[in-house]
């Protein structure tokens, strides 16, 4: 299968690789997919006191369009509200990253794990989890 | 010096042997008759070279240059075997016994014969992928009249007691027909010793060209007949019309030469390859070797590395070709059912990467191959949750995982 060149670009340099604490109260993660299906993401955001995302982390097991969704998906957390990060769209990833049909559940799965991580938060912060509209599988 | 990528995929195809093109060219060219022209000398310099090829390919498996059929490949072949003793023996019997991880084209084959009313038995294999031969016995009925088992497996490597098989066979007279597309001119293969009634295998697994390959018939102890599958000129004894491929047969011809000459010294050079790339690849942790190691193909290697993706692993070694464990249809990701047969998970079979090497394959291809690996596994690891959480220790099966 041909790679669109940003999905090429984020496999060969995948930005913000890593691990946040998730002992942390500011800290949310959000683990999602599974291995037999070919995909987990976890993907974690860190959180300051003004609902401002100050840094977001992921690993993910999966193809390259998987790896590039939740690579894309921490550039975009930083700096954004919560709130703000709720209103990321899959389709909006699809759109970036020129996904085509076939590999569309990795935007997907990249939507569940920030809302995923972003409820993760909220619970340890004594809100209630977002009902979240299971989204477009 | 390195061309990229550098191919490893040997058991989809070979290159052509420079020398096998050379054989071939004349055939391509100025030589042109057809091998079934009687009457002048383009016809008979044609029908010479045909049968030419048939005592080089004769001399390789051990057999009478009257016993070989051309035919455009071993996918042709094996359907013919199956399909042609089907039809040829059919007031014997009506049952076949073959096995799970057999190529799609005896498969596919055999499906057509139980919907044509025939009956199949599909043996299992072990986690080496070998048959049970017991379990072979107990298989056979009176109805019995075939017994299709492959020489060597095309994605693990793995060679199957063939004089085994064929001695229960001949036991109970039943034919055994073998899918040696992978172990002729690999390997060496007697048709005598072996036991070997049918037997089907094609140019382009040899170095030699695409689109010709023979299929062995037996002609003695016992006589063996296959009902064409093809309606036509009648050409090789009735059992397969149509004009030779000249070219192509020369080059198999020449092809299988080269291989009986030279398959001992390709051999030594290849294995001690491929014992080295495997065993440098299995120095990364939580990597396994899929299928016998003791009765294997000597250049082929496949290797699972776990906690890493199928596809992210294939675009992770992008400088090498190779096969995955992941047959990729357009929609989704099917694991392959050879590996599904010798038991392993989905996520094990996805990650698994099948090396093949060849005559033309050199020390320096196998050292960047070995590093090039490495480095996609380390790399697809630090990114991987599964591989931190295993370093954790936690069991990756105590996870509610989301399907999805
Ligand atoms: C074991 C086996 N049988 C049959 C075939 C089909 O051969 P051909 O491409 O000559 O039709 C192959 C090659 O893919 C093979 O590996």
């Amino acid at each position: 299968m041909a790679y669109s060149d940003k999905v090429i670009d984020h496999y060969n340099n995948p930005r913000n690789v890593g691990t946040l604490d998730k002992a942390k109260n500011n800290v949310g993660t959000g683990l999602v997919g599974a291995p037999e299906c070919g995909d987990v993401m976890r993907l974690q955001i860190e959180v300051d006191d003004n609902q401002v995302i100050t840094d977001a982390k992921f690993k993910t097991f999966g193809c390259g369009s998987a790896i590039a969704s939740s690579s894309l998906a921490t550039e975009w957390l930083k700096g954004k509200t919560v709130d703000e990060a709720l209103a990321i769209d899959n389709m909006d990833i699809v759109e970036e990253l020129a996904l085509p049909p076939v590999k569309i559940h990795c935007s997907v799965l990249a939507e569940d794990a920030i809302k995923s991580a972003i409820n993760d938060y909220r619970v340890k912060n004594g809100l209630p989890a977002l009902e979240l509209p299971k989204s477009h599988h | 010096m390195l061309t990229f990528p550098i191919y490893l995929d040997n058991n989809a195809t070979t290159p052509l042997d420079p020398r096998v093109l050379d054989a071939m060219m004349p055939y391509l060219t100025n030589k042109f008759g057809n091998a079934a022209s009687r009457n002048h000398a383009f016809g008979w310099h044609a029908e010479e070279a045909v049968d030419y090829a048939r005592e080089q390919i004769a001399s390789l498996i051990n057999c009478s240059s009257k016993e070989i059929i051309f035919t455009s490949g071993a996918t042709e072949s094996d359907n013919l075997a199956i399909k042609g003793v089907f039809e040829m023996y059919a007031s014997k019997g009506d049952h076949i016994i073959t096995a799970t991880t057999e190529h799609k084209a005896v498969l596919d084959a055999c499906k057509h014969i139980e919907k044509i009313g025939g009956k199949v038995t599909y043996l299992p294999v072990n986690d080496k992928g070998l048959i049970d031969l017991k379990q072979l016995e107990e298989a056979i009925t009176d109805k019995t009249i075939l017994i299709s088992i492959m020489y060597a497996n095309n994605e693990v490597g793995v060679i199957q007691p063939i004089k085994e098989i064929s001695a229960i066979a001949k036991k109970r007279g039943i034919l055994f027909f073998t899918d040696a597309t992978q172990a002729v001119g690999k390997i060496p293969v007697d048709v005598e010793a072996d036991g070997i009634d049918l037997m089907a295998f094609s140019g382009h697994k040899m170095y030699g060209p695409k689109g010709v390959g023979a299929l062995y018939v037996r002609r003695k102890n016992p006589r063996v007949k296959v009902t064409a599958q093809m309606d036509g000129g009648g050409h090789e004894r009735g059992m397969r019309s149509g004009t030779l491929n000249v070219p192509g047969i020369v080059g198999l011809g020449k092809a299988a030469e080269l291989a009986k000459q030279e398959m001992e010294a390709d051999t030594a050079r290849i294995s001690a390859m491929r014992d080295r790339l495997e065993k440098e690849l299995l120095t990364i942790e939580e990597s396994y070797v899929n299928g016998s190691v003791e009765h294997r193909l000597p250049h082929v290697s496949n290797i699972s590395f776990k906690y890493v993706e199928g596809e992210g692993l294939m675009m992770g070694v992008k400088d090498i070709a190779v096969s995955s464990g992941s047959a990729c249809t357009s929609a989704s990701l099917e694991p392959s059912y050879v590996l599904k047969a010798l038991g392993l998970s989905d996520d094990l079979a996805h990650s698994s990467l099948r090396f093949g090497l060849s005559r033309f394959t050199t020390d320096e291809e196998v050292d960047f191959a070995i590093d090039h690996v490495k480095e996609a596994v380390a790399k697809l690891r630090s990114m991987s949750p599964l591989w931190e959480m295993f370093k954790e220790g936690i069991d990756l099966n105590s996870i509610e995982w989301a399907e999805h």
